[in-house]
């Protein structure tokens, strides 16, 4: 019951929390830049405008692949928060960014079709992390349940999975499209490759990907907080400061780093997953 | 429902000494913070609902300054920047200068200067803020009738 619960919970909250973390994101990078920045309502009024604008279409097609993607990152959100399997989870998450390579590339632009391709590179890039960090709970918990995992006493996973955080943290700049690794859609308005995936979609194509990607953001602090939870309820105060630092550091790294080559990406991302996860990894195994 | 509260800047610099173009940049560093306003410069016409010219047009760029306004969704408004994008400027006479930004495309907002200071920039934008609204009230009660947006 407490399932269902959490889960019709996050169907009908994540929007808002996703739209004001957004909306502090934007008035903490304003703050950062010496800006006095707009609004943390402003996410929403842009939802509102990207609404109410004319349908501008290049492919009717890429619509419907744009609702598929949120429809698939919904349903992954939905799965966690209901407790489910972690790898069911991580399996719906790749399959919605399937979908939205698959809008990007049934435009002929060449900026679209380029960001399709970085996309797929940010992928190959992120998701051995996101499979190794599944793999890294089951081994200190013993099961790939979340709902199982979060009630599971004793210390926090964290204090087991130092590694395999760190390692999570890393490839969340790459999952949340942000500097450095904003290399598939830009994130300010760098003009090299336009808006990457996002540059043939206008309207309610883009706010599909807007709302999506609130969705997507609430769920990988989610699984930041899973990281701290150990059935308590001061374990879930110390999941939400550190979601919410998790999400403080993703800022900072953004309004500090330029973005790098994709090479750069794909060599950083897969060198800490191996170090990081790995040794983690082999801890683990020796201590079994 | 009001676009004004989140309007998309796309800046295009048809043939501009770049005089304007730098008060352009100007406006959305933290001096003057456009962004405050929930400005964002985008770099695509596809997301943006204000164009910003600069510069007079010429025969070369002309049916480029034509192709990103037709890509930009309904309802828009187009602010020309500087002398040059309102008049043509000094360059109104040369052989190869059709003149202002009207000469190719609908005008909504002419912001003067040479270089246009990045308050007047601004205020234009400001000023074509209250002919957004207008303009998506227009296309509210009749989607039909693009003309003019």
């Amino acid at each position: 019951m407490m399932r269902i619960v959490l889960c019709v919970v996050y169907l009908i909250a994540a929007p808002f929390v996703g739209c004001l973390l957004d909306g502090c994101d934007r008035k903490i990078t304003a703050r950062m830049q010496g800006r006095q920045g707009p609004s943390v309502y402003q996410p929403w009024w842009d939802l509102q405008k990207l609404l109410a604008k004319e349908r501008l279409m290049v492919n009717p097609s890429q619509f419907y692949l744009m609702a598929s993607y949120t429809v698939f990152v919904v349903i992954s959100g939905a799965l966690f928060f209901c407790g489910s399997d972690l790898l069911l989870v991580f399996f719906a998450l790749t399959t919605s960014e399937m979908f939205m390579v698959l809008a990007a590339s049934t435009t002929s632009s060449p900026y679209s079709s380029m960001g399709a391709n970085r996309e797929l590179i940010q992928m190959t890039s992120s998701e051995p992390m996101v499979l190794l960090t599944a793999v890294g709970l089951y081994l200190a918990t013993g099961t790939f349940s979340v709902a199982e995992t979060a009630a599971m006493g004793g210390l926090p996973i964290i204090c087991k999975l130092p590694g395999f955080f760190i390692g999570f943290v890393f490839i969340l700049t790459i999952k949340m499209r942000k500097s450095p690794f904003d290399v598939s859609t830009s994130h300010h308005a760098h003009q090299e490759m336009v808006k990457g995936v996002t540059t043939e979609m206008s309207g309610a194509t883009l706010a599909c990907e807007t709302i999506a990607n609130w969705y997507e953001h609430v769920m990988l602090m989610g699984i930041i907080g899973l990281f701290c939870l150990n059935g308590t309820v001061w374990s879930m105060l110390l999941a939400i400061v550190v979601a919410l630092a998790v999400y403080f550091l993703e800022v900072l790294i953004d309004n500090t780093s330029a973005r790098v080559k994709w090479q750069t990406m794909f060599k950083l991302a897969w060198g800490v997953t191996i170090v990081c996860a790995g040794v983690n990894l082999f801890v683990l195994q020796m201590l079994r | 429902m009001k676009l004004s509260r989140s309007p998309w800047l796309i800046h295009y610099d048809c043939s501009s000494c770049n005089g304007c173009d730098i008060e352009v940049l100007a406006a959305t560093m933290p001096r003057y913070d456009v962004e405050r306003f929930g400005i964002i410069n985008t770099g695509d016409p596809m997301h943006a609902d204000i164009l910003l010219t600069t510069g007079g047009c010429n025969h070369q760029n002309a049916p480029v300054l034509k192709q990103i306004y037709e890509q930009m969704p309904n309802p828009k408004v187009v602010v020309a920047v500087g002398t040059c994008a309102c008049t043509g400027g000094v360059f109104k006479d040369c052989y190869n200068i059709l003149g202002g930004t009207d000469t190719v495309i609908p005008v909504d907002v002419y912001v003067t200067g040479c270089a246009a200071r990045p308050e007047s920039i601004i205020d234009g934008v400001v000023q074509a803020l209250a002919i957004l609204d207008q303009k998506y009230e227009a296309y509210t009660t009749d989607p039909k009738a693009k003309e003019g947006n």
